[in-house]
């Protein structure tokens, strides 16, 4: 079984989100980057079938010099090798179309992404990447096992799940409940030292004409100061909802 | 030439956020003077309501089951078209990007806004989890807008409206083996009002008077993180950075704390009450209304007070 996990570099979810001054992109000072935590139930799950069945992982992430520590933790963690595609990730389409050239001139049996990244929250390349594939896809999946060749995955839809069965090869877009929050794994001090010899290649992006592009970044227009209500005032805050907030 | 937008159905109804879509595309389609062509799968129950929200035209079409057969259908269709609008649920969120990539358009999700301009065409989207806010500009070849339901809202504006049916093949990837819908509850990304608990409330056991708060509003239930990792209630109810991201008209959290990861998920809110022993709990700075109080006297209190007040409406 040979699994790609798409790993993305984002800030730390208790990160503080500034932008620069002209507005243009993400001021990274101060900024702790980590795994996607939708990419670390991926990663962990796919740890859990190699544990079962044997197999490598390969990690891949679309980004400059700076995600390699990203790389290595994964490797810390258990994947065996990574893959670093030297390009800024501008946009999905392209970011897609390098996932994709790689997978194509390597074969996988199983490709696993996190539903979306925290940073720009896109969740538009899993779905790409099987679109141009022509790969079945499963988005917010929950619950991944696999038989043989096929998959039996299960997803979150509207109001309810799904459940599929498919041939591999297939991507997925996933998130907690592929494994649980106690399942994560942190790096030891082995993993640490053996991350430091497994490969981490570079390759070479292709480039296209971005279809999109950020025109600039601001931060929410923050709240008016709360009004507080005393507790045995229920009916005052009814009369607020109604009336001034229109909320009910 | 004309903007058309994707209309999705749940069992033959119309959802929501598919009037949503129209209402959008109308907009869009008034900057640019054209015309507006819904897109709806054959099996949709009153199609023609869709004229009431800015449809000109209403194209049926035999929608296979899968996102992307239906990418497959949704790109040939709309072939030569000025833009598309696909109102980001599950189910938009797995098209979107299938037509982006097949069609070569470009594509912004998480959309906030109507378009702040139309050529080129800009609009603004959530990111960074709602921490930030980007200004996006679309190439003008086919741009595609995938908005977050509840964020821009439904305007009633009539048109023709006239009904066709048009014929698109896609193929089906996906072997669905059963779908489940819990019924009788209100899905939690599409809910004008959510009730939402986290650890204060000191057990799953106690979930019964939030239930019955959500019942008396109409709104979909939620809880914390903590609370779905512990199994008190279901990952899908999840709200935060890393669980659902929900927009509600009203949002009523009940003993969070709103550790910054719950923030993200739930600041787009418009309305936001917190209900909270801890005076100091941080959620208190992103709120609305705020009661310092305990949950088992308020939220009792708050649906008596709610009920009283629905019944004199």
């Amino acid at each position: 079984m040979d699994i790609l996990v798409c790993i993305s570099h984002v800030p730390d979810t208790t990160a503080k989100i500034n932008f620069t001054a002209d507005g243009s992109s993400l001021d990274a000072s101060g900024v702790q980057f980590v795994i996607n935590p939708y990419d670390e139930f991926g990663l962990t799950k796919a740890l859990h079938i190699k544990e079962a069945q044997g197999g490598t992982i390969t990690v891949l992430n679309v980004g400059g010099p700076e995600t390699e520590p990203t790389l290595r933790k994964a490797l810390a963690i258990g994947a065996d090798k990574a893959v670093r595609i030297n390009a800024t990730p501008t946009d999905a389409i392209t970011v897609a179309q390098n996932i994709k050239n790689h997978i194509s001139a390597n074969a996988y049996d199983l490709i696993i992404c996190g539903q979306e990244s925290i940073d720009y929250n896109g969740q538009q390349v899993p779905a790409m990447v099987a679109a141009m594939l022509r790969y079945p896809f499963v988005n917010a999946c929950v619950g991944l096992d696999l038989n043989g060749s096929t998959a039996s995955t299960k997803a979150e839809i509207d109001g309810g799940h799904a459940s599929y069965s498919n041939a591999l090869p297939m991507v997925i877009g996933g998130k907690k409940g592929l494994v649980e929050e106690k399942d994560l794994r942190i790096p030891n001090m082995r993993g640490i030292m053996s991350a430091r010899s497994k490969p981490l290649s570079v390759e070479d992006a292709t480039s296209g004409e971005a279809p999109t592009k950020s025109a600039a970044f601001e931060k929410p227009a923050g709240k008016a100061a709360v009004k507080m209500v005393e507790p045995d005032q229920i009916d005052e805050l009814v009369r607020l909802l109604n009336e001034e907030a229109k909320a009910i | 030439m004309s903007v058309f937008v994707y209309v999705e159905d749940w069992e033959g109804a119309l959802k929501k956020a598919s009037f949503e879509a129209v209402s959008y595309a109308k907009t869009w389609a008034d900057m640019l003077s054209v015309p507006v062509i819904a897109l709806v799968s054959a099996s949709a129950n009153d199609a023609a309501t869709l004229a009431t929200y800015g449809a000109d035209e209403i194209r049926t079409f035999d929608a296979v089951k899968s996102g992307f057969g239906v990418a497959e259908q949704v790109s040939a269709l709309s072939q030569g078209a000025k833009g598309l609008v696909v109102a980001g649920t599950n189910f938009g969120k797995t098209l979107a990007p299938a037509v982006a990539a097949l069609s070569g358009g470009a594509l912004s999700t998480n959309t906030i806004s109507e378009p702040l301009q139309s050529s080129p065409l800009q609009v603004k989207r959530g990111a960074f989890s709602s921490k930030g806010i980007e200004t996006i500009e679309l190439d003008a070849t086919f741009p595609i807008i995938s908005f977050t339901p509840n964020s821009i809202g439904i305007q009633e504006r009539s048109a023709s409206g006239a009904v066709s049916s048009v014929d698109a093949t896609g193929s089906d990837l996906m072997g669905l083996v059963e779908k489940s819908v819990t019924t009788g509850k209100i899905a939690l990304p599409e809910a004008d009002v959510v009730v939402s608990a986290g650890r204060g409330l000191k057990g799953p056991e106690n979930w019964g008077m939030v239930e019955e708060l959500a019942d008396v509003l109409g709104a979909a239930t939620a809880c914390s993180k903590p609370v779905s990792d512990i199994g008190w209630r279901p990952h899908s109810e999840h709200v935060g950075q890393t669980g659902i991201q929900v927009n509600p008209n009203l949002y009523i959290a009940v003993g969070i704390s709103g550790a910054i990861q719950h923030l993200a998920g739930v600041s787009a809110s418009k309305t936001i009450v917190v209900v909270n022993t801890d005076a100091e709990a941080p959620f208190f700075k992103a709120a609305d209304y705020g009661i310092v109080g305990d949950a088992f006297e308020v939220v009792p209190r708050l649906v008596d007070a709610l009920r009283a007040f629905k019944a004199a409406q």
